[in-house]
Order: C-alpha cells, then sequence, then structure tokens
C-alpha cells in the first residue's frame, strides 16, 4: 500500500519571500496547499505601550518604524490625529510640503514593491531599476531631513525642516523623468507572457469578500470598488489636487499590479500641481503651545498609506503623553485574507499572492 | 440614556458648528433602531464626539453587542460593512473595546464603544459578523487580556504564545525577567 | 585525435589520452571560471551595476577567490541526513556532466570520441543527473530541498522527452547519431545549410527544453530562490555545494557545445569567403553566442510556475516535436529521396 502524507513546511521566519520576519506554516499536498496559519510577532516592538510613556513628539521616530518603506505617512497620521485634538491651523507652506513628501513617499513605497514583487516572481532585473529610481526620492528626503529612511520629519502643527533652495526644483525634475521610466518599466516587464501567466487570476476575490475582511488601499481597489480616502474622506490639501483613483475589475494579483503602476502615474499627477502651486514663502510650524497637551478625549484619523488605510485612535487624558495609541495598521488588515486565499493553491503561488498584498512587516507587528 | 443637546439654528447665515449636525440625525436612527430591534437598553450612552469631527458615538452592552452588530452590518438603514479599527483601552477601572464602523455605500460612520468587568473581562467575538476582526481581537486578547467568546481561534498573535500578562495593561509590570 | 583512436592502445597512447583529458578538463574548468565571471557582468551590466570588479584586475580573479571560499568552508552535512547518499549525489551529479563532453567535437580533427551513438550517449549520460538532484534533495532531509528535488524530477522527465524528439529532425536530415557526420552534414559554405533554419521547429523545441534541462531562469524551478530558498542544495555547502555549481556550468558549457554541433554548423564558416578564418574560431564563437543567450534570458524573465512548466512540456513542445519529426520525414521522402 502506498501511503500519502500531508507536508508540514515552515515559510519563513527567515524565508527571501516574506519580506521580513514573518511566517506562514502550510500544510502541502504535493505542492497544493491544503491549510496555512500565519504566525507574527517576530518583530513586535510594543510600540503601542512605548508611546504610552513618551510625548507625542518623542513618538514620532516610532512611527518610521513601523512601516519603514513609508515612514512620511505614518509620520503624517499620527500629527495629523494630534492636530485633529487641539483643533491646530497648519501653515499652508507647511501642509504643502507634507503633501509632497507624502506623495513622494508613495512613489517610493510602490517602487520598492514594484521591484521586490518581481524578484519574487523570479525576475531580478527589476529590482534593481526600481531602486535606482527609488534612490533619487530618497536623496530628495536625505536633503530635506537629513535621513534616508526613518525621516521623523513632521511635528505637530508643521514640518521640522523647510525645503533648502533648490529643492522644489528637483521634485519637479523627478516628475518628468519617473513618468519616461514607468514607460520603461511597462515595456520590460508589464507584457511579459511567463509574467501575466504567473499573476493573471491568481489571488481572485469580490468586493463583499474584500469589504469584510477590511482590506484596503490596492487590496480593495482591484475589486473594483473606487475606494480612495484621498477622494472619499480627503484630508490635507487632496481635494485641492484633480487625481483618479484607479480601480480594477477582476480582483487579481495582475490589478493590484496595474493599480499600484497607476498610482505612481497619479502621485506625479499630483506632484506636479502641488510643485507648481507651491507657496513662495511662509511659515513651515504653526503656533503649538510649548509643550503638546491634547485635551480630554479621543480621536480617530485615517489616512491613504500606499498599503491602505493607516489609521490612528488617539485617547487621551490632557497630558502630555497619549492614555492609549492605537495604530491601525493596513499591512496587518490587509494580511487576515491571506489563508483564505491560498487554501488549494500552489508553494509558488504562496508567494505571488503574499507579495501581491504587499506588507510590511515592522508595520503587521508594530 | 443620554444625548448631547446641540444647540439648534435657524438662520442658514450662521455657523456651520451651529447647525443640528447631519450625524446627530445618524446617531438618532442607530440609536432608535438598537433601542427597537435588540433591546430597550441596548445602548448605555450615545453622544457625538465633536472632537473628531461629531463622529457618532454609541456605547453598547456587552450582553446585546453581538445582536446590535449583526443589526450594524445587515440594516440597511446603517449598512455598517466595513470594520475599520478595533482597539482595546483600559481604563483602569473598566475595559473597553472601540470599533470604528464605515458603510462603505452610504459613508456613514460610527464609532461603538462596548465596556467589560476588568477583573474578568469578556466580550463577544465579532469575527462572524465581520471578519476583520478576527486578528484585532486576538491582538486585544494578546495585549489586554480580554476575552471574545465564540471567535474562531483565540490565540496570542504578538507576544510569544508563553507569555505572562497582558502588556497593554496599565497594571502590567513591564520588568519582566526576559527584559 | 581520430587516428590515435583507431590505433591499438598502447602505454604510451593511454598516456597521451590522459594528458588530453586533462587538458580538456582545465579547459573546461576555465571556461566555468570566466563563464560566472562573465555571467555576473553581463547581468551586472544589464541591470546597472559594475559586477564583480574587487579582485584582481577588473575582478577577474573573482570567480577563483569564490571557489577558494567554497574549498576552505566547513563542510556540514546534516546530523539527520542520509550520510551516503549525501556525499554520493554530488558526484553523481558531476561524473555524467564531464563525461557528456568526450562526445562532442570541436573541429573536423579536434574530437574526442567518435561515438556512432553520440547523440544518445549525451541524451542518456545528462539523464543521470537528474538522479543526483533527487538524491540530493532527498539525503538532505529537508523539505525544501525535497521540494526541489521533486521538481527536478518532474521537469527533466518531462523536457527531456522533447528534448530528444526535437533532436530527431536533425537526426533524419543528416542520417545519423555520430555528431561529427550532424556537422559534416551542415557543409555547404553557406549559414542557409546549417540545420537551425531547415529545422527551425526542432531548433526551437530545442532551445527552451534545453535551458529547462540546465535549470536555468526561467525554468529554474529547482532552485527558486524565491520559494524554495535555494532547493536541492540548500544543505549543500563548502566543496559538495561547489560541485554542484561547477556541474550546472560544465553542463551550460555541454548544451552551449551540442547546441552549437546540431543546429549551427559546428566549426562551419558561415559564408565560403570566411572559411579561411579557422574552425574552432567560428565553433567558440557560435559556442559564446549561446552561453550569452543564456545569460541574456536570466537577466530578463521571470520564473514559470510548475504546473505552467508541465503543461507547456507536454502539450507544447512534445506536439510540436513530433510534428517536426513527421514533417521532416515527409520533406525527405518528397524532395530528397527523388
Amino acid at each position: 500500500m502506498i501511503r500519502t502524507e500531508e507536508l508540514l513546511l515552515n515559510v519563513g521566519p527567515q524565508h527571501p519571500s516574506t519580506h521580513g520576519v514573518f511566517r506562514i506554516i502550510v500544510k502541502l499536498d504535493g505542492e497544493v496547499i491544503t491549510d496555512a496559519t500565519p504566525v507574527m510577532g517576530y518583530l513586535h516592538r510594543g510600540t503601542e505601550k512605548l508611546a504610552e510613556n513618551l510625548n507625542y513628539t518623542q513618538i514620532i521616530p516610532y512611527t518610521d518604524r513601523m512601516d519603514y518603506v513609508s515612514a512620511m505617512t505614518n509620520n503624517y497620521v499620527l500629527c495629523h490625529a494630534v492636530e485633529t485634538m487641539m483643533g491646530l491651523q497648519i501653515p499652508e507652506r507647511a501642509e504643502f510640503l507634507r503633501l509632497i513628501v507624502m506623495e513622494l513617499q508613495r512613489v517610493a513605497s510602490h517602487l520598492v514593491w514594484w521591484g521586490t514583487y518581481l524578484l519574487d516572481i523570479g525576475a531580478m532585473s527589476p529590482f534593481l531599476y526600481a531602486f535606482r529610481d527609488r534612490e533619487i526620492i530618497i536623496n530628495l528626503f536625505n536633503e530635506l531631513c537629513g535621513a534616508r529612511l526613518t525621516y521623523n520629519y513632521m511635528r505637530v502643527g508643521g514640518v521640522k525642516w523647510d525645503a533648502p533652495d533648490g529643492w522644489i526644483d528637483k521634485v519637479s525634475e523627478f516628475i518628468p523623468y519617473m513618468e519616461s521610466k514607468l514607460e520603461e518599466y511597462d515595456r520590460l516587464v508589464s507584457g511579459n507572457e511567463i509574467f501575466l501567466a504567473r499573476i493573471k487570476g491568481i489571488g481572485v476575490y469580490d468586493a463583499e469578500t474584500a469589504v469584510s475582511y477590511g482590506l484596503s488601499g490596492a487590496n480593495l481597489r482591484c475589486t473594483g470598488l473606487n475606494w480612495d480616502l484621498r477622494k472619499t474622506e480627503p484630508y490635507s490639501l487632496y481635494d485641492r489636487f484633480a487625481f483618479d483613483v484607479p480601480v480594477g475589475r477582476t480582483g487579481d494579483c495582475y490589478d493590484r499590479y496595474r493599480i499600484r503602476l497607476e498610482e505612481i502615474r497619479q502621485s506625479l499627477r499630483i506632484l506636479r500641481q502641488a510643485v507648481e502651486q507651491f507657496p513662495e514663502g511662509g511659515e513651515t510650524m504653526g503656533k503649538v503651545p510649548r509643550v503638546i497637551r491634547p485635551p480630554e478625549g479621543e480621536v480617530y484619523v485615517r489616512i491613504e498609506s500606499p498599503r491602505g488605510e493607516i489609521g490612528c485612535h488617539i485617547v487621551s487624558k490632557g497630558k502630555a503623553e497619549p492614555y492609549r495609541l492605537k495604530f491601525r495598521r493596513p499591512s496587518f488588515v490587509n494580511l487576515q485574507i491571506l489563508p483564505k486565499l491560498l487554501i488549494g493553491e500552489t508553494m509558488t503561488n504562496l508567494i505571488t499572492i503574499l507579495g501581491g498584498i504587499d506588507i510590511v512587516v515592522g508595520e503587521v507587528d508594530c | 440614556m443620554s444625548e448631547e443637546e446641540k444647540p439648534g439654528g435657524t438662520l442658514p447665515e450662521e455657523e456651520e458648528t451651529m447647525q443640528p449636525s447631519p450625524q446627530q440625525a445618524d446617531l438618532d436612527e442607530a440609536v432608535s433602531l438598537l433601542c427597537s430591534r435588540v433591546h430597550d437598553e441596548a445602548v448605555a450612552e450615545a453622544y457625538l464626539n465633536e472632537m473628531n469631527g461629531g463622529m457618532p458615538v454609541l456605547i453598547i452592552r456587552s450582553e446585546h453587542w453581538l445582536e446590535a452588530a449583526r443589526m450594524f452590518r445587515s440594516e440597511p438603514a446603517l449598512g455598517c460593512d466595513y470594520l475599520r479599527n478595533l482597539s482595546g483601552v483600559d481604563y483602569e477601572t473598566y475595559m473597553e473595546t472601540v470599533y470604528h464602523l464605515l458603510s462603505m455605500s452610504t459613508g456613514k460612520q460610527y464609532a461603538v464603544k462596548v465596556r467589560t468587568d476588568r477583573d474578568n473581562p469578556s466580550i463577544p467575538s465579532v469575527t462572524a459578523v465581520w471578519p476583520a476582526a478576527n486578528w484585532n481581537e486576538r491582538e486585544v486578547y494578546d495585549l489586554l487580556g480580554i476575552d471574545f467568546p465564540g471567535h474562531p481561534d483565540l490565540r496570542r498573535i504578538m507576544m510569544p504564545d508563553d507569555w505572562a500578562g497582558h502588556p497593554l495593561r496599565k497594571d502590567y509590570e513591564p520588568l519582566d525577567p526576559e527584559v | 585525435m581520430g587516428d590515435l583512436l583507431r590505433e591499438p592502445l598502447t602505454w604510451g597512447h593511454a598516456l597521451i589520452f590522459a594528458a588530453a583529458a586533462i587538458l580538456l578538463m582545465g579547459i573546461v574548468l576555465g571556461f566555468v571560471t570566466y563563464a560566472i565571471y562573465f555571467e555576473r557582468k553581463v547581468i551586472g551590466w544589464m541591470q546597472l551595476r559594475v559586477g564583480p570588479n574587487r579582485v584582481g584586475p577588473f575582478g577577474l580573479l573573482q570567480t577563483v577567490a569564490d571557489v577558494l571560499k567554497l574549498l576552505l568552508k566547513e563542510d556540514t552535512i546534516p546530523r539527520k541526513a542520509d550520510r551516503v547518499l549525501f556525499v554520493l549525489a554530488p558526484v553523481l551529479a558531476f561524473v555524467p556532466a564531464f563525461a557528456v563532453l568526450a562526445v562532442i567535437p570541436y573541429t573536423q580533427s579536434l574530437y574526442f570520441a567518435d561515438l556512432n551513438v553520440g547523440v544518445l550517449y549525451y541524451v542518456a549520460l545528462s539523464g543521470i543527473s537528474t538522479l543526483a538532484i533527487v538524491l540530493g534533495g532527498w539525503a538532505s532531509n529537508n523539505k525544501y530541498a525535497l521540494l526541489g528535488g521533486m521538481r527536478s524530477a518532474a521537469q527533466m522527465i518531462s523536457y527531456e522527452v522533447p528534448l530528444v524528439i526535437s533532436i530527431v529532425g536533425t537526426v533524419m536530415l543528416s542520417g545519423s547519431m555520430n555528431l561529427r557526420t550532424i556537422v559534416e552534414a551542415q557543409s555547404g559554405g553557406w549559414f542557409w545549410n546549417w540545420h537551425f533554419l531547415p529545422q527551425f521547429i526542432g531548433f526551437g523545441v530545442f532551445m527552451i527544453a534545453a535551458v529547462s534541462e540546465l535549470n536555468r531562469t526561467p525554468f529554474d524551478l529547482p532552485e527558486a530562490e524565491s520559494e524554495l530558498v535555494a532547493g536541492y542544495h540548500v544543505e549543500y555547502s563548502g566543496f559538495r555545494f561547489a560541485f554542484f555549481m561547477l556541474t550546472e556550468y560544465v553542463y551550460v558549457y555541454a548544451i552551449a557545445a551540442l547546441t552549437t554541433v546540431l543546429f549551427l554548423g559546428g566549426w562551419h564558416a558561415p559564408a565560403p569567403f570566411l572559411a579561411v578564418v579557422p574552425g574552432l574560431i567560428w565553433f567558440i564563437l557560435k559556442f559564446a553566442c549561446i552561453v550569452f543567450f543564456l545569460f541574456w534570458l536570466r537577466a530578463t524573465f521571470p520564473r514559470v510556475r510548475v504546473d505552467q512548466l508541465m503543461g507547456f512540456g507536454w502539450k507544447v513542445l512534445l506536439p510540436l516535436a513530433i510534428v517536426n519529426v513527421f514533417v521532416t520525414a515527409g520533406y525527405i521522402e518528397l524532395f530528397i529521396k527523388h
């Protein structure tokens, strides 16, 4: 008698394609997954606990380290929450700078995703192309705030540093450059038959499932829902700019891929308008009390990070430190659908689907 | 039940904040639906959170929460199909979980709070209503020790499985031997 | 060489053969060293990098340093591994890789074994390396290695068939399985006499199946570093790992040489007026183009999925190869015989 057995395979926490220390325990029947259990927490640093003993300015560097691929949007969500509580007015120049860095960050984040996703699928070259172009953004940020990854740039009430002379010009030079490079990306990858065969029709779910699982960002929009917080619940200055929200139809990995590439284009469109309207002079810090003490109460604010809806829920007791600070991390919530998508897929599709969700483990574990 | 009174303005020239805010109507509707469909005393408190742009907040009694959650999801007038956020808060005298709900079709938002006893915290799980609650509830269980009866797989998610204590509790002793 | 082979074996001849074998091995090792260097450089340029440039002038000694490192590394054998098979697998992979080189003719006079069944000898021996990969994957007692080994077995079996059948057309046209005769059949002065044009279906199928046999991108599923970490050789370190790497590159050499012989006219010049250039140079040029083609693929393609690989092998390549055989038979029957 031939007896077959399921193979219990531990993917991660050290695995090249789990994007950090994420781990999935899969049961394999041949190469087909019959059960998947995600395990996380390897990068849990207790940000929320640490924040309870820090004042709001001190928390900002911790947000950099949550979604370390998109630190600017994390900075923003915390500052935005505190500003909402205190009813602060942000000087226009500061708000423009914030918007510009957030959109640059979205481009940079999607570039990292694009490169690593193709690396997961087995193509090595696009990764280096993406990082070449991301490097320009990183250098722009470096010039602005002296850091390449963890910027600690925004403050409650404004931004820490004004743009140096000529910085805005460099941003406007970057926009046409990146647009031409996007065409190169499309020529290089988007039509490749093997690539399309690998991602089309993989990891499909419908809009209802996406909503019930609380998915956000490209993971939600790929099902055809037009839901971008920059449009539906505008924050910052997004209601001043014209841009489109790309949506998919089928809800597969290919749609998520197209949406992210198109979002880079739309971000560049926003950037072009923002650079044109950038105010000449003005303050970069609003009138903020010396010690930031939001009044007693609670607030939940949310913005559209490259990965989806990042939210910040603050409970304040009127002290300089938050009583409770909770981040709604898009990677964490988006990842919940993973086990459902994996059943019946092959080991290879595991990587395709996981990469398509676009997680950053620093954010999953917080 | 106490509802925050809003000064009602009649003249259109007056500032917008003086108008009865549209959220007040949402809140009233939710409260009346909950009271009539779920239980007379399902809602312990309801008010608008002015700080958060007038977000309607409902405090729902834990024993009626699961039924209320089903209604929030299925009742077309509420239609909260999207669970944005689920946080747990330790208020030292009691525990609380906050659900930020959203209706994708109408854009209506609600913050629902459910309070529970601190010594033996337990709140019915809403994973069956919103699958998005699954890991969030595990996280709250892990970090605050709130039990969620009805959860399909209530295990620690962030901390190691053999960890003692729940770190986000206010009385948690941070100096573990491991630290 | 041919005359020596036909004469009775004496001690002197044996010494010459041994010296020639060692010389060939030296050439092959040199090729492997610089193929790796070349691959890293070429892919580096394609990927906007500079490639190795630290060890020696232009990084020329990089591979030497890497090999030294591998030889000096600790040789670990997992405790639960099947020791005998674990040790045997790299050897078993390596020996056939070198053995197949015996039948490759480089020029009219420079060849080693003049086998009548050269094609069959090549295909049969190269199949043994599959066995070694499966053994290595099994003996490592590692799940990733096992999956890699099984993938490799499935892939090799699926692609060996179209590979062999794609050669049949060439064999029919030249009427021999002797690789030298096949090259002779492609003479005629012009490049359109080479088999890759009349046998374009066979050539296409052969190239695809060959890339798959080599486990190179886009068919590098047994290794698939983004899924199976490193596949069958995940537990191998030091010189055992070096043997697997060496095998892979020796097969690159072998496949490039075989393609040149079967389809690209071996040592023949592409045009009569170019025949002044020695045949060996033409051979090396054609050979280098194939090697470059393999490296080029690696820099530009993503990896296919297992089921797609199998489907492609059985549903596309195999029927195409068989059609090619029938078309060739019909062509010979109608145009050549009469």
